[in-house]
């Protein structure tokens, strides 16, 4: 296999996993790692790094839309962006001292639990719980566009959603992945914003958390300029793609066969981790 | 959200979106370029080497991509794509100094201050 043919596999790879994350809401990331590991025995330093790369030309594509349209909550994003690029400088630095049999068996039991999270039936709590101290003073409390007009919201939960955010930062810094699942996560449950903010705030958020990983990667040397090349291409046409037929496209049996494919593939990184 | 925060929103999207196809036009262009001089066989990435000074820090990004090498070009547009979220927490400063909301001043402040930190980490 000469250079040419190696490169046009991969950016082909990766334009399927973007196309295929922007449709069922996952990501692209998320399939780059193991991907480059399992199919192309790529050791997973690079993988990482190009991966997080290709992490942050789809949510700074995708944020270039939503934030025009008003959905995502700009102070919510920027007081949590504190704890979620703290988290992946942690998480950066962690890379550099675990071992790769440690950082795959994080990786696919994350793979698993987003794998999940994607399948099962999302509860939302509608109810507005009125004002909160933290979050007045901090003013969060904002409005978005729905059918009726402008709604407005409060959020509550600050201190909980701050920590859960440090959390999804740290594995971004260490997996190379967005987390959009942990951090939609912290702002619908914890912080109880409505879901098509939550979504949109957090995906305005992930491009700025991988970047402060992406930084201390470029710097210790983790992003290969071959190899990062046909994954970032790859994987911005593909999610470029997805977005557009996402309004027409039927997602539920396709968010199936994704999770399960994610789900195959964590288990046997875990195992080859293991083995 | 008023109209200031809207007009902040607008401009930050095209931000975003300059940055990210600026980066991408980096990138194409440099791969033409190492696939036209990379005939040889395939790089190995099953054992990991680390990536040479001179694709790793600022400076040398910018000699090589200067110099039209492909590798240099390619780090050049992931440079400007781990950039753009960054001018985009820098133009927020601005735009909550503009409307004196001195908390969030400090949160964007905070923000930024790590990620300026977090591409020169390597080199301290």
């Amino acid at each position: 296999m000469n250079t040419i043919e190696f490169t046009s596999l991969i950016g082909l790879g990766a334009l399927v996993a973007g196309f295929l994350g922007a449709l069922t809401g996952l990501g692209g990331g998320v399939v780059i790692v193991p991907l480059l590991t399992l199919v192309f025995g790529v050791d997973i330093h690079y993988a990482i790094g190009a991966a997080l790369v290709s992490v942050i030309a789809t949510s700074s594509g995708a944020a270039a839309a939503y934030v025009r349209e008003g959905y995502s909550n700009v102070r919510v994003g920027m007081f949590l962006e504190i704890a979620t690029t703290v988290g992946a400088l942690v998480g950066a630095m962690l890379v550099l001292h675990l071992r790769v049999s440690i950082i795959s068996i994080i990786f696919g039991v994350v793979l698993l639990g987003s794998a999940y999270s994607s399948i099962k039936e999302h509860s939302h709590s509608i109810a507005d719980l009125g004002p909160d101290r933290i979050a007045t003073w901090l003013k969060m409390d904002s409005t978005y566009p729905t059918e009726n007009g402008l709604e407005s919201y409060h959020v509550r939960g600050v201190p909980q959603g701050f920590g859960l955010m440090f959390v999804a930062g740290v594995l971004s810094g260490l997996l190379g992945i967005g987390s959009g699942a942990v951090k939609v996560l912290a702002m619908d449950k914890a912080m109880k914003l409505p879901f098509k903010v939550s979504t949109t705030t957090s995906n305005f958020m992930i491009g700025v958390t991988a970047a402060a990983g992406a930084g201390v990667y470029l710097a210790r040397g983790y992003i290969d300029p071959g190899l990062a090349m046909p994954v970032m291409l790859g994987v911005l046409a593909g999610s470029l793609i997805g977005a557009r037929i996402l309004a027409r496209a039927k997602v539920k049996v396709l968010r199936m066969v994704f999770s399960g494919v994610i789900a195959v593939l964590a288990v046997e990184m875990i195992y080859n981790a293991v083995k | 959200m008023d109209r200031a925060d809207q007009r902040m929103d607008e401009i930050m999207g095209r931000l975003l979106r300059t940055g990210v196809v600026l980066a991408a036009v980096f990138v194409l262009a440099g791969g033409g370029v190492y696939l036209a001089r990379h005939r040889t066989p395939v790089t190995n990435y099953g054992v990991f080497q680390g990536e040479p000074e001179e694709l790793r820090t600022v400076s040398g990004i910018f000699h090589e991509a200067l110099a039209l090498h492909g590798g240099g070009l390619i780090q050049l547009g992931l440079l400007i794509l781990i950039a753009t979220p960054i001018a985009r927490v820098a133009f927020s400063v601005v735009a909550f100094l503009y409307q004196r909301d001195w908390t969030y001043v400090v949160v964007t402040l905070i923000v930024l201050g790590l990620l300026v930190y977090s591409l020169l980490g390597g080199h301290g």
